[in-house]
């Protein structure tokens, strides 16, 4: 079985920003927010990954997204990070039409973070209360 | 004639350990929809995590399950090992084999819970009272280790943080094998009743596709026919030392899943057995001092699959961001698919067989969608399930008289 790295590499070729092996079975992989559609459809489809998660977090340079994807035969965990600039109005392609598996994790990004997913199927509260005030997003770090 | 009629089922019920609630869209006796909404248990554990230090996360995110507390520990251990350089590097070997010893009795536990529950839902109280019986020595057992029944308290960052001594090792492999004739009664019981097979076969089917889109885990996705497990996968602790099989069913049916998790328990069985004798003399602590800046990710097998944790550290002595994925956030999700197209009395059993901490059908009213009126209450919902099981026994029984 060929290498999955080495398969995304060749793939995507120059949309690859960075390509990181911190252990034998971690590989974080940086990738342009417009390439995510792509990629989640490449790695999910193509190398037979399955999604495990999604991570969303707020940090100074943007509000970074790390998919999780983890190749089953290999033990591996391929980890699809994105960086998006604009704090003010992040916005990215869902991949939930693609993975039904991540209808859910969007969801829960979008109320706490305020991720825009642009096509999700069914973008509405997940955990918060309906009682939460819009537009109050609890995961970002400023307070306001 | 049939009308269409909603059911709410939840979120709330003392017997139910997380309150999630789902609203059965029907026709006539055929659920056609069905809407889950979670929620009433977010803590923002997430959140409360960057203002903990690193060793009391280990605390914090323990209190996410109180069945699985061994695994969400252990999952955010690992992932700060991941930093440090992976588990195998970094702890001792004694602590390696009590950490699989107390991963493998939870399941244990967790599977008995399960199975109790399951016999309950479909009117076989006898199965309920006999496994929470022999779940009661593995409680022991964890009380011996650790000192409590529940929420153990065992994982620390580069250790354990108590000892088994070698005066518990011949009482806990006594307490093993005194388990073995009740796993092999659960599996006759189950396995071989006419009655449990057609109340459970060809219900509440997630099939291999389905199961791979939905990227289920854990058990649900394994009585699909989808062989992972994280255990072997992407091992830790010592699972890679000892001898044990990953259990996979094809049928995906609750059958299936009843099968997995039956089976499952006698590996689990083994696997502890076979720690207990190979453990190591020595240390059970690395004493790690300070979390260097970095990213890492741990997961473990739980009970119900796939825990995950990602934790990135800047140097200081906090997390700056901890995400936390539990396994029933994949594996509830696809009751959309497995429940829909049952009828109304199979419906307990199939949201209840994914094992989501689910127990609140008393709290089920079924509510007529034109006239708006309550029609039946959770008590009719759960015996509408026992007494289809009544039927079918009756049904078989008669058959086999004449056929005698």
């Amino acid at each position: 079985m060929e290498d999955i790295t080495s398969r995304i590499k060749e793939e995507f070729k120059s949309k690859v920003i960075k390509i990181d092996e911190k252990a034998p079975r971690r590989i974080y992989i940086d990738f342009n927010p417009q390439d995510i559609p792509d990629v989640a459809k490449f790695i999910f489809k193509d190398l037979g990954c399955r999604f495990a998660i999604a991570s969303g977090m707020d940090t100074p340079q943007g509000i970074e997204i790390i998919y999780h994807f983890s190749h089953d035969h290999t033990g591996k965990l391929i980890n699809v990070r994105t960086l998006i600039a604009d704090k003010k109005k992040p916005e990215i392609m869902s991949i939930a039409p693609l993975i039904i598996g991540a209808e859910w994790i969007e969801r829960e990004m979008w109320e706490m973070l305020g991720i825009n997913f642009i096509g999700h199927p069914n973008l509405k509260r997940l955990l918060l209360a309906d009682e939460w005030p819009q537009g109050k997003y609890p995961l970002r770090k400023e307070k306001t | 004639m049939s009308h269409k009629v909603i059911i709410p089922i939840g979120p709330y019920h003392p017997l139910q350990e997380e309150p999630e609630f789902f609203r059965l869209y029907t026709e006539g006796e055929k659920v056609t929809d069905i809407d889950i909404v979670i929620g009433y248990m977010h803590r923002g554990i997430e959140e409360l995590s960057e203002h903990k230090h690193f060793d009391q996360v280990a605390f914090l995110v323990e209190r996410i399950c109180g069945i699985c507390s061994s695994s969400h520990p252990y999952a955010y251990v690992l992932a700060i090992e991941d930093i440090l350089g992976g588990e195998q590097n970094v702890v001792p070997q004694r602590a390696l084999y009590i950490r699989t010893i107390i991963d493998e009795l939870q399941r244990i536990h967790s599977h008995l819970l399960w199975l109790g529950l399951a016999g309950h839902f479909i009117g076989y109280n006898t199965v309920w009272m006999w496994a929470w019986k022999y779940r009661e020595p593995v409680l022991d057992m964890f009380e011996m280790i650790c000192g409590n029944r529940n929420h153990y308290g065992m994982s620390k960052i580069g250790g354990v943080r108590r000892d088994i001594c070698d005066d518990d090792v011949p009482v806990l492999k006594k307490a093993l094998d005194e388990l073995k004739p009740a796993l092999d009664m659960f599996k006759g019981a189950v396995m071989d009743d006419p009655v449990i097979q057609a109340r459970l076969k060809g219900v509440g089917i997630l099939n291999k596709s389905q199961a791979m889109e939905w990227c289920v885990v854990g058990p649900t996705a394994r009585a699909s026919g989808v062989n992972i497990d994280v255990r072997r996968d992407d091992p830790y602790g010592v699972f890679d030392r000892v001898r044990w099989n990953v259990i996979v069913e094809k049928e995906g049916d609750v059958f299936a899943k009843t099968v997995v998790r039956i089976l499952e328990m006698y590996e689990s069985v083994s696997v502890i057995q076979q720690c207990l004798d190979k453990m190591p003399k020595g240390e059970i602590d690395a004493n790690i001092k300070d979390i260097p800046a970095g990213e890492g990710i741990g997961r473990v097998e739980a009970p119900r699959g796939e825990c995950f944790h990602y934790v990135r550290s800047d140097g200081t002595n906090r997390p700056v961001r901890h995400k936390i994925r539990a396994p029933s956030y994949m594996n509830v999700a696809s009751n959309k698919v497995a429940a829909v197209g049952q009828t109304i009395s199979d419906t307990a059993i199939t949201l209840a067989a994914v094992d989501p901490c689910y127990c609140c059908t008393e709290r089920v009213a079924v509510i007529d969608k034109i006239k708006d009126k309550k029609v039946m209450n959770g008590w009719d919902l759960i015996k509408l399930s026992q007494q289809k099981t009544e039927d079918m026994k009756k049904a078989i029984g008669n058959r086999s008289q004449v056929i005698g």
